[in-house]
C-alpha cells in the first residue's frame, strides 16, 4: 500500500520536500550537538531536562489519546468513529516515533542507548517507558495497517487483530501513566511529587490529542475527498470538552492543596511559574487564560458545534495544554533547585531547531500514512 | 525487460557505489603495523613479557580491559593475579601505560591499521609523549 | 521420518536446556583461585559516612574543594549553568531549606556548609537509573560507572540534594593540572563525589578529609562502634539534609 505515497499532486510533493528540508536542517544541528555536547541547549546543572523531555511528555499524551476513539468504537460500538479510526491510530504512530526521537536527542551518550536493554533494570521507570512506548508503536502500526489493508479489499479486518485492539486500550493508558511515574516518584521535586500527576497527564492528553485530531480531520476534509463525518467530529469534541474540564479541575486541585496547606515547598514552583519576573511567567499566564477561554467555549453546544468558533477554540486549547505540559511542567519541577536557588531555563535556537526537525519527522510520517489512508479510502469509496 | 533504460544504469551505479571502498583502496597496500615496545621502562625489564604472553595480549587485551573495568568499578577489585602468579594493579593509566608509555607508537599503530577507535582515551589520560 | 524428527527435537531441546544450565555449573565448578582481588591495604568499611563539623569550617578556606577537584580531574568551568562540582560551600538556609529564620545566629548564617553527595542508604538516583550505571556498593558508597552512563540525567532529577553534575561539554579543556592517576570524564555523562573510592582502595582517607587542616570533615565506618564518626555522632547533636524524604543520607552535620 505504501506505493500510494509515491504518487501525488504538486502540492503534496512541495509539502514533503519542505518537511525533508526541515528534517535535514534539524539533523545537521543534531550533528553539531553530538560534537559540542548538550551545552548548545539551554539546559543547565539545575534544569537538567528541558524542551526535549517536555516535548516527549506532551507527545506521549497525543499518542495515548487515540484511545478516545478506540473505547467508544470498540467497547460502546459507536460506529460513527469507524471512518477515522485508522487516522487516529496513525497520529499515535507519528507521535510515539517523535517521543522516541526526543528521548534519543536528549541523551548525553546516545550511542550507548542500547545499554537500557543490555542491562535491563526493572526498578527504573525509564526502562518501563522504553518497553511501553515501543510496544504501543508496534500495536498501532499492526492494527492500523491491517485494518487499512482490509478496507482496501473491501473486507472486514481479520479476527486475530481484535486482541491487539483490546490490548491497545490499557496500553494507551499505561504509556502516559508510566510517563507520569517518571516524574511523580522523585523525592524532593514538589511540583511533580503529586499522586494526581498521572490523572492530570491523562486529562490533558485526552483533550489535546483529540483536539489535534479534529483539526487534522478538518484539514484532510479540505485536501481530500475523505470526510470523517460531522457527527463523529461533534462527538469527539464533546469528549474534548469533558477532558478539558477535568484537566482544569485537576490544576485547581493542585493549587488548592499547595496554597491552602501553605507548605512552602508545594507553593514554590507555582510561585515561580506565575509570579515575579521569571521568563516563563507570561507563557504560563497565556496558558491559563487560553485554557479557561477554550473551556468556556467548549461547554455550550452552540459554540462547540459551530466550526468557525470551534477551530480557534481548539487552537487555544492546544496552545494552553502545550505550554502547561511542554514548557512549564519540566521547568517548574526543576525551579527552584534542591538548594532553593533559581536558575532560569529557556530553550536555545539550536534546541528549537533540533526539536523542529523531530516534529517535521513526525509530520512526514503522518503525511505519508495519511496519504496512503486517504487514497485507499477514496478508492474504496468509488 | 521493461524499463531497460532505467534499470541497467541503476544497477551500474549501485555496483559502483557499493564497491567504492575497493576502488578507493585499489593498488594501495598498507604495510602491517609494527607496534614498538622500546620504552625506557620496558628496556629495563629483565623478562620482556606483558602480564600474559604476547599472543594472548594481542588477541584478548580488549576483553581483559573490559573485565578489569567492570571488576574495578563495580566489584572493588584492584589486583590482578596473572597465570604465573605475579600480581598487577588493574589500571590502564597506572599499570598498562606505565610500561607502554608510547601510545602513538604502540596502541595507535594497530588500532589505526584495523580502523578501530577505542574511546578509552576520551576519559583515560594517555602518558605525555616527547614529540 | 516422523520418528527421527521427534528424536531430533528431543535432542535439540535437551541441548538448549544444557546450554542454559552451563553458567550455573560454571559457577559451582569454579574453584580456581580468584584472579581479581581487592588491594591488601584497602580500607574496609561496612557503611562509610561523613560528619561535617561546620563550627570548625573557615570562610575563606577552599582546601577540601581544591584537593578533591584536583585529584579527581574535575573541570573548572566558570559558567554556573555548565559547572561540575563534587564538593562545594553553601549557606545554611540553602542546605537546610525551611530551617532558616530571621533571628538566626550570625555565625551560623555566615559560615560555609560543605555539601557533597550524601551517599544515601536508600538512594533515589540508584532507583531511577535505567542501566545501573549508578549503583550502591556493599560498603554504602554510591558510585558512577562512567563506562555505562547513557546521559539520560534521570538521576539528576531524582537527587533531592543537587549533588550531581552533567558534562554538558567535553571537560578536558577545563582540567588544568591533570592527575595522571585518575581519569577525566567525557561529554554526556553524569558525575559526582565518589567518597574517594579509589583512595580507600589504596588505604587512604578521602582527599577532602585529608586536606582539611581544621579537622572539620570526619570520615569513617558507621557500623564500627569504635570509629571516630560513631564517637562524634554519639557525643554531638547532628542533623542531616532532608531526612523526611527517606533517602537516609550518610553525611551528618554539626551546626
Amino acid at each position: 500500500m505504501l506505493e500510494k505515497a509515491l504518487t501525488g499532486k504538486r502540492r503534496y510533493w512541495t509539502w514533503v520536500f519542505f518537511l525533508l528540508g526541515i528534517i535535514g536542517a534539524g539533523f545537521v544541528t543534531y550533528l553539531w550537538q553530538l560534537k559540542q555536547g548538550l551545552s548548545i541547549t539551554g539546559m543547565s546543572r539545575d534544569v537538567s531536562w528541558g524542551f526535549y523531555i517536555s516535548q516527549f511528555t506532551y507527545l506521549v499524551g497525543v499518542a495515548a489519546s487515540a484511545v478516545m476513539l478506540v473505547i467508544p468504537y470498540y467497547l460502546h460500538h459507536y460506529k460513527k468513529f469507524g471512518k477515522m479510526m485508522i487516522l487516529g491510530e496513525f497520529v499515535a504512530v507519528a507521535a510515539v516515533t517523535m517521543c522516541l526521537l526526543f528521548i534519543i536527542v536528549d541523551l548525553g551518550q546516545p550511542q550507548r542507548a542500547m545499554n537500557v536493554i543490555l542491562y535491563p533494570t526493572p526498578g527504573s521507570i525509564l526502562f518501563w517507558d522504553m518497553l511501553v512506548l515501543n510496544g504501543y508503536l508496534f500495536i498501532n502500526i499492526i492494527v492500523a495497517w491491517t485494518a487499512l489493508g482490509a478496507e482496501r479489499q473491501g473486507i472486514a479486518p481479520p479476527l486475530w487483530i481484535k486482541p491487539f485492539i483490546y490490548l491497545s486500550i490499557p496500553w494507551a493508558i499505561s504509556i502516559h501513566t508510566v510517563t507520569a511515574f517518571l516524574y511523580a516518584g522523585l523525592p524532593g521535586r514538589h511540583y511533580w511529587l503529586t499522586a494526581i500527576l498521572a490523572a492530570r497527564f491523562l486529562a490533558s492528553a485526552f483533550c489535546s490529542g483529540p483536539a489535534i485530531l479534529v483539526l487534522l480531520m478538518l484539514i484532510v476534509k479540505k485536501l481530500t475527498k475523505f470526510d470523517a463525518g460531522k457527527e463523529a467530529l461533534q462527538a469527539l469534541t464533546k469528549i474534548i470538552a469533558y477532558a478539558m474540564f477535568l484537566n482544569v479541575f485537576f490544576v485547581f486541585l493542585e493549587l488548592f492543596t499547595a496554597f491552602y496547606s501553605n507548605i512552602p515547598g508545594h507553593m514554590h514552583s507555582f510561585e515561580y511559574l506565575f509570579h515575579g519576573d521569571g521568563v516563563l511567567v507570561p507563557f504560563m499566564w497565556t496558558s491559563a487564560v487560553l485554557g479557561i477561554i477554550s473551556l468556556a467555549l467548549l461547554i455550550p453546544s452552540s459554540t462547540r458545534n459551530n466550526v468557525k468558533i470551534l477551530v480557534p477554540t481548539l487552537v487555544m486549547l492546544i496552545i494552553a495544554t502545550w505550554i502547561d505540559k511542554g514548557l512549564g511542567l519540566v521547568a517548574g519541577g526543576f525551579i527552584p533547585n534542591p538548594l532553593e536557588h533559581i536558575t532560569e531555563y529557556f530553550p536555545t535556537g539550536f534546541e528549537l531547531m533540533i526539536s523542529l526537525g523531530v516534529y517535521a519527522t513526525g509530520a512526514l510520517i503522518l503525511t505519508v500514512l495519511y496519504k496512503v489512508a486517504t487514497t485507499v479510502k477514496e478508492e474504496a469509496a468509488t | 525487460m521493461y524499463d531497460k533504460k532505467v534499470i541497467i544504469p541503476g544497477i551500474v551505479i549501485f555496483l559502483w557505489l557499493f564497491l567504492l571502498p575497493f576502488w578507493y583502496n585499489m593498488g594501495k597496500a598498507t604495510p602491517p603495523p609494527e607496534p614498538k615496545t622500546d620504552t625506557p621502562v620496558i628496556k629495563q625489564l629483565t623478562e620482556k613479557k606483558c602480564i600474559e604472553d604476547t599472543l594472548f595480549m594481542k588477541t584478548s587485551h580488549m576483553q581483559l580491559l573490559n573485565d578489569w573495568r567492570d571488576s574495578v568499578v563495580r566489584e572493588r577489585n584492584r589486583v590482578h593475579t596473572a597465570s604465573n602468579g605475579k600480581q598487577y594493579e588493574m589500571s590502564l593509566q597506572k599499570e598498562c601505560m606505565n610500561c607502554h608509555s608510547n601510545k602513538s607508537e604502540f596502541c595507535d599503530k594497530c588500532h589505526d591499521y584495523v580502523a578501530v577507535k577505542p574511546y578509552c582515551w576520551d576519559c583515560h589520560l594517555e602518558p605525555k609523549e616527547k614529540k | 521420518m516422523e520418528n527421527s524428527r521427534r528424536k531430533f527435537l528431543k535432542i535439540a531441546g535437551i541441548s538448549v536446556l544444557g546450554l542454559g544450565v552451563k553458567p550455573v555449573v560454571d559457577v559451582v565448578a569454579s574453584e580456581e583461585p580468584q584472579k581479581y582481588a581487592p588491594n591488601a591495604e584497602a580500607l574496609r568499611g561496612k557503611r562509610w559516612a561523613m560528619v561535617v563539623d561546620t563550627r570548625k569550617c573557615k570562610n575563606d578556606c577552599t582546601d577540601c574543594i581544591t584537593a578533591c577537584h584536583t585529584i579527581h580531574n574535575v573541570p573548572d568551568i566558570k559558567n554556573p549553568k555548565h559547572e561540575v562540582k563534587w564538593i562545594w560551600a553553601e549557606k545554611y538556609g540553602h542546605v537546610f531549606p525551611g530551617q532558616e529564620h530571621e533571628y538566626l545566629d550570625h555565625s551560623v548564617e555566615n559560615r560555609p556548609f560543605m555539601v557533597l553527595c550524601n551517599h544515601c542508604d536508600d538512594p533515589a538516583c540508584v532507583r531511577v537509573c535505567p542501566t545501573k550505571a549508578t549503583f550502591k556498593r556493599e560498603d554504602g558508597i554510591v558510585l558512577m560507572d562512567m563506562h555505562r552512563c547513557i546521559g539520560c540525567r534521570f538521576c539528576m532529577a531524582a537527587c533531592p540534594f543537587g549533588a550531581r553534575s552533567f558534562n554538558w561539554m567535553d571537560p578536558r579543556p577545563f582540567v588544568k593540572d591533570e592527575n595522571a592517576k585518575f581519569p577525566t570524564r567525557m561529554k554526556g555523562v553524569v558525575e559526582k563525589c565518589n567518597f574517594c573510592a579509589e583512595r580507600l582502595a589504596e588505604g587512604l582517607m578521602p582527599a577532602c578529609v585529608e586536606a582539611c587542616k581544621d579537622k572539620a570533615l570526619i570520615f569513617g565506618d558507621l557500623e564500627d562502634p569504635s570509629s571516630e564518626v560513631r564517637k562524634i555522632l554519639s557525643s554531638n547533636y547532628t542533623i542531616r539534609r532532608k531526612p523526611e524524604l527517606g533517602t537516609n543520607p550518610m553525611v551528618y552535620y554539626i551546626v
